[in-house]
């Protein structure tokens, strides 16, 4: 597509949809949002970029291969389930560790195994479709 | 053939140090639990995994699980160490280094696992890391065949074996091999037969029972190094572990005892006679692996003291020598460039260390005193003579090991001091990392059979005690056990093995032609595969039309009458359809969407249609919107975008619509359209007319915040409540990303391949 304005407002809203995908992926678990939502809308930033620039483009700006992306997710997902153990739960129980306090209420912030799962899913969906996208851009 | 292989290339490198290193590691760690056990107590760790189906994450370290993990550990550290220097400068090698250690270590989970679920899931894990090996000369198209033929085999036998623990498992309400060991036979259980038939399908086609043994002669395909190592402590004798593991549970019927005397002593005689028959000195010792093999579950058929005595201690002497013969083959394959046992001889001057390490394990297996062969084949006799059918197990036995004497002097002998054929290169003796492991394991055969009261006190009596699910009296090892019926039988033993190594040349014609008058289950189970390829296209042909309107057409019409038959057949009250109370905003939602299939329907332009398709998925997010579920409505959103942009993207490609071919198909579809249309309605109408079951939702609400700290219960059912299924969902994902990846990126290439095949074929 060979549109001016679409190339250099594809830029600017590539930017906005990625930081957005993030928001989306972190806000998952107390507001319409998570993993998989906030995967689409940074596959979507990055379609757009290939639909304004070029799928070699797009994949330069990824600096990852998208299949390997997913893959990766894969394992951080599969990573967040095998941490249960240590602490000697089942399989993909929800692991937290409270900051500055000892409960949701006093702590700070968390750092659980949940969100990691869900960024797991987030790069899986990433990848995933991207590598569709992709493939589908270049295959004249 | 020592392929690949570069004299001077540097063997030293970080995959393969790590690989042996950790291995080494690992027989370090299991030596420690070796007095602990020998003591009479078992070891045991546990994680739940998935409580809730019972499958537990549990290993059980007794005297057969710990015999079994120091062969697996000690033998693979020096079978990796050797494949280092083997495979020097092989541009694959670090693959190989991981396929390796991957299979060690999933061999080390099946004898250590409790769980018949792991152990089904390391069973499986073993078939494929060994698929791996097999295959690893992956441009030969020999090499691919043999490896899918062990795949196919040994995978379709775990099915059987997954079938068979499920009716354990639902039978025995546990799926832990300890307590279904303690608590006893199985033999008066109403599923004994159905369970002990799966079982034995499983573990006779991993262990290449005849029928089944084709597979395993085939797998000589792999590189050296892991021909020794399948053959000696690992693969194979993954069925055996599990008859002996199971031993407590299944055994001490009439049917455990026939069936496996029969097929075990079947087995030994017709492998030991076709390792005779063999030139190629590697396909001897595979079949004389099949031989060992079915030894091992001959003398699994008995329950007596001696019987199991016999079996593990061949066991542990036939994981020793095989492992060094092979290796050694291996040595020599490398300083020769041939593998012809009518070749071989005389290089006992030119390579020294190696003559005499192969003439240790050659005498430990033709079974001489003192090497623990000997004692083995000693205590075998005995116990053969405790066992039911003794007359048949004492012959079979007997014919056994002449013939394994003959082979052992073929095999160990012939090469090193026989007459000496056209060599095609000069001998030299090998380099160290090749001889250090099987001099070790040659002279651990000698030194276990000089000190048997230190042999069975570690490794063979907690051995027996765990099979036999009680302490063993031990005392069963001696070197001199007094002049009785054994010895007399390792007399004659020798007597004939003799006579048939002197007459092996005469003997090998004369089997070469019974043989090519045999039936050839290798050569049928090619057929058999083809025919079932034919099968498959010509299932193909019919189904698959390769025009999308017929797909379409056939699976809608199924959808229909799966909905409409299970209506006529079960009816269910009535349903009520009501227009009232609807908001105008509601009613503009149904325009649109109907308005988005009016266009789809209408338009002769593929892109107006997808876009008509687009308005209609955006009219459902938004009915989601509306009865407030964000997430949900988000990601349809998301995903109606992406499936218009990346439809578009490939619509651009393709011709304009065919308004002729169109019309002629419109009425049926049509019909079929609004009838599954209308039965959809009709479903859904009839599923709001039942009461709305809360107990779900109420729980949901409930635990979500307290148990998961999470407000957004959808989220929070996605990555905590039910994570193993979103996990097995990103996977699909994964899945199908690549699945269209390469439909999309290697479709051409992939013709391209095809074509040089058949070009190979002919």
């Amino acid at each position: 597509m060979n549109s001016i304005i679409f190339t250099a407002g594809a830029r600017i809203l590539v930017a906005l949809l990625l930081v957005f995908s993030l928001f989306m992926l972190l806000r998952g678990h107390h507001l319409p949002g998570g993993g998989f939502i906030g995967g689409l809308i940074g596959a979507i930033a990055f379609i757009v970029y290939a639909l304004a620039c070029g799928s070699a483009e797009a994949r330069t700006a990824l600096r990852v291969s998208p299949e390997g992306l997913a893959m990766v997710g894969l394992g951080v997902a599969l990573l967040a389930g095998l941490v249960s153990f240590v602490f000697g739960d089942p399989f993909f129980t929800g692991q937290w560790y409270w900051v500055g306090g000892d409960s949701y209420e006093t702590a700070a912030f968390s750092i659980n195994s949940v969100l990691v799962f869900d960024i797991g899913v987030y790069l899986v969906v990433l990848g995933g479709i991207l590598s569709i996208a992709f493939a589908f851009e270049e295959e004249t | 053939m020592a392929e690949h292989s570069d004299a001077n290339a540097p063997w030293v490198n970080l995959a393969g140090m790590a690989t042996v290193a950790l291995t080494a590691a690992l027989f370090a760690f299991f030596l420690q639990y070796l007095p602990v056990v020998a003591a009479g107590s078992p070891v045991q760790w546990s994680w739940n995994w998935i409580p809730s189906l019972q499958i537990n994450l549990s290993f059980w370290l007794d005297g057969l699980s710990l015999m079994f993990a120091l062969l697996i550990t000690g033998i693979g550290a020096f079978v990796m160490l050797y494949a280092a220097r083997y495979l020097a400068g092989h541009p694959q090698y670090n693959r190989f280094a991981l396929y390796l250690f991957s299979f060690m270590l999933s061999m080390l989970g099946l004898v250590l696992a409790d769980n018949l679920i792991a152990i089904f899931v390391f069973w499986e894990l073993t078939t494929f890391t060994s698929y791996l090996l097999i295959g690893f000369s992956h441009t030969d198209p020999k090499s691919r065949r043999n490896a899918l033929q062990a795949l196919l085999l040994t995978a379709a036998g775990g099915l059987a074996l997954l079938a068979g623990f499920i009716l354990i498992g639902v039978t025995q309400g546990t799926f832990e091999m300890s307590e279904l060991n303690a608590a006893g036979s199985m033999a008066e259980q109403p599923y004994y037969l159905g369970i002990l038939i799966l079982v034995l399908l499983g573990a006779f086609t991993k262990s290449a029972q005849v029928p089944f043994h084709f597979w395993l002669p085939n797998a000589m395909a792999a590189p050296t190094p892991v021909s020794a190592y399948l053959h000696s402590a690992t693969m194979v004798k993954g069925g055996v572990y599990l008859l002996a593991r199971m031993h407590p549970s299944l055994s001490g019927t009439d049917v455990w005892v026939w069936v496996l005397t029969i097929f075990g002593a079947v087995t030994a005689v017709f492998a030991s006679f076709m390792a005779l028959r063999q030139i190629d000195l590697k396909q001897t010792l595979a079949y004389t692996t099949l031989m060992a093999l079915g030894t091992l579950v001959m003398f699994l058929a008995g329950s007596t003291g001696y019987a199991i005595t016999a079996a593990m201690t061949f066991l542990i002497v036939h994981s020793l020598y095989k492992a060094c013969l092979f290796l050694t083959i291996g040595v020599i394959d490398h300083a020769t460039g041939t593998r012809d046992a009518d070749v071989l001889g005389g290089l006992a001057r030119a390579m020294p260390i190696t003559a005499m390490m192969a003439l240790l394990a050659g005498l430990a297996m033709a079974g001489i005193p003192p090497f623990l062969g000997f004692i083995a084949k000693e205590v075998a006799y005995a116990g053969g003579l405790s066992m039911a059918l003794t007359v048949f197990v004492v012959l079979m036995s007997l014919a056994a090991f002449a013939l394994m004497f003959a082979v052992a002097a073929i095999v160990a002998y012939r090469p090193f001091f026989g007459p000496q054929g056209a060599l095609p290169r000069k001998p030299h003796e090998g380099p160290w990392p090749m001889l250090i492991g099987p001099a070790t394991l040659a002279v651990l055969g000698l030194l276990a059979g000089l000190m048997p009261g230190v042999t069975a006190y570690y490794l063979v009596e907690p051995a027996v005690a765990a099979v036999m699910s009680a302490p063993d009296t031990g005392g069963r090892l001696k070197l001199w056990a007094g002049f009785n019926l054994p010895l007399v039988l390792s007399l004659a033993t020798f007597a004939l093995g003799f006579v048939l190594y002197w007459f092996h040349q005469d003997l090998r014609a004369l089997l070469a032609r019974i043989e090519a008058r045999g039936p050839n289950l290798d050569a049928g189970w090619d057929r058999m595969l083809e025919r079932f390829m034919d099968f498959a296209k010509l299932q193909t042909r019919v189904i698959q039309t390769g025009v999308m309107h017929q797909y379409l057409f056939a699976t809608f019409t199924v959808l229909a009458l799966a909905i409409v038959v299970p209506m006529v057949l079960r009816p269910v009250g009535g349903m009520t359809l009501t227009f009232a109370g609807l908001s105008f905003l509601e009613w503009g939602i149904g325009f649109l969407i109907c308005a988005g299939t009016v266009l789809v329907l209408l338009t002769s332009s593929r892109i107006v249609a997808l876009t008509g398709l687009g308005v209609v998925g955006i009219g459902v997010a938004l009915i989601f919107i509306v009865y407030s579920a964000p997430d949900v409505a988000i990601t349809q959103l998301l995903v109606e975008l992406l499936v218009v942009v990346l439809l578009a993207v490939a619509l651009l490609k393709m011709p304009h619509l065919d308004p002729d071919n169109r019309q002629v198909h419109r009425p049926m579809d049509a019909i079929l359209a609004l009838v599954v249309g209308g039965l959809t309605a009709a479903v859904l109408l009839l599923v709001v007319e039942t009461p709305f079951d809360r107990r779900l939702t109420d729980f949901f609400e409930g635990a979500s915040w307290m148990e998961a700290f999470g407000r957004n219960i959808v989220n929070v059912i996605l990555v905590d409540f039910r994570t193993l299924d979103t996990f097995g969902e990103i996977a699909v994902v994964i899945i199908a990303a690549l699945g269209a990846f390469a439909l999309l990126k290697g479709g051409l290439k992939r013709g391209a391949e095809g074509e040089a095949e058949k070009e190979d074929s002919k």
